[in-house]
């Protein structure tokens, strides 16, 4: 059965799993398709949980939780010397 | 120990490419902006949070020098949103870097000593002498008064380097102390729990008023030069 909506436009949950590496290869990886990606990444993240009627604290500690997520990964050499192990 | 204790102040670089550039970019991505009158409320909240700072430090100046509003609002927000986010567990405060800080410090100072030198050149040399100093004193004074001048950058720079480098280093030491009081004595590791929880109350609070304080010398350096 030939798809009917053109590849380009599915989104990835509507890709099926044979089409995967010719979707990603169609996606923009110019620098500005890039820029375009964080902006939109940013944004949909900015109008679901900061830009609303009654923001919580939710939306800036999620942020929070990621970037400390993001320096426990960067440091991870350094720390894994003090596991408390008995041999390192 | 010893090796460890230093490793969280040096450059994060991954494969050879600086994240530093990221880590010191992270703070503005927690300041929106909006056009709107009224706002969502993290941006309500930031907007007057601003409004009081900026009424409370820019007050004291004439026109010429509310001018630097911008310049030093934004000093105010980076300094103390980047000290704050270097509390965080794992973090890299770029403030603990001397070379910022000097980075800082410099061109500001420079510029409002220059921009006194080229506005007001006479009311800008007589502060190289207080007013009322007797007769004799005053070639000592004169040399006393410019080393101070030409110190004060120096002293922004090294003030805000050295409480938050203290801080986190008295932190790493407490904590690391803790935990190896854990196994020994429980008491002894609960008293020095307790003075970890006051030493990170007193870091907090250091991280907004080193913000404040080397905003405010700048601001009285800009006084002084307008």
């Amino acid at each position: 059965m030939a798809s009917v909506v053109p590849l380009k436009e599915k989104k990835l949950l509507e890709v099926k799993l044979g089409e995967l590496p010719s979707w990603i290869l169609m996606r923009d990886f110019t620098p500005s398709g890039i820029a375009g990606a964080f902006q939109r990444g940013y944004y949909r993240y900015y109008n679901k949980y900061v830009n609303v009627k009654k923001g919580s604290i939710a939306g800036l500690s999620m942020v929070l939780a990621a970037y400390v997520f993001l320096n426990y990964c960067r440091s991870y050499k350094e720390l894994k010397h003090e596991r408390l192990r008995k041999y390192h | 120990m010893n090796e460890n204790l230093f490793t969280s102040f040096t450059t994060p670089v991954i494969l050879g490419l600086p994240l530093v550039t990221l880590i010191v970019l992270f703070p503005s991505l927690l300041f929106p902006t909006s056009n709107r009158l009224v706002s969502n409320r993290f941006v309500t909240l930031q907007q007057w949070m601003l409004q009081l700072v900026s009424k409370q430090m820019m007050s004291i100046h004439n026109s010429k020098g509310q001018t630097w509003t911008l310049m030093l609002m934004s000093l105010i927000l980076f300094i103390g949103s980047t000290n704050l986010l270097g509390l965080l567990p794992h973090s890299f405060t770029p403030t603990t870097q001397l070379s910022m800080n000097l980075g800082m410090a410099i061109p500001l100072w420079t510029g409002a000593v220059i921009t006194g030198f080229r506005n007001k050149t006479k009311a800008s040399l007589a502060h190289f002498l207080p007013q009322g100093t007797p007769t004799p004193l005053i070639p000592m004074l004169v040399i006393i008064e410019t080393i101070s001048l030409f110190i004060q950058p120096m002293a922004l720079a090294v003030r805000l380097t050295a409480n938050i480098t203290a801080g986190h280093l008295l932190i790493h030491l407490i904590g690391g102390a803790t935990l190896a009081l854990m196994s020994i004595s429980t008491t002894t590791a609960l008293i020095t729990f307790t003075i970890l929880i006051l030493l990170t109350i007193l870091e907090f609070a250091v991280a907004m008023i080193q913000a404040y304080v080397f905003t405010l010398l700048v601001s009285l350096y800009l006084h002084d030069n307008t």
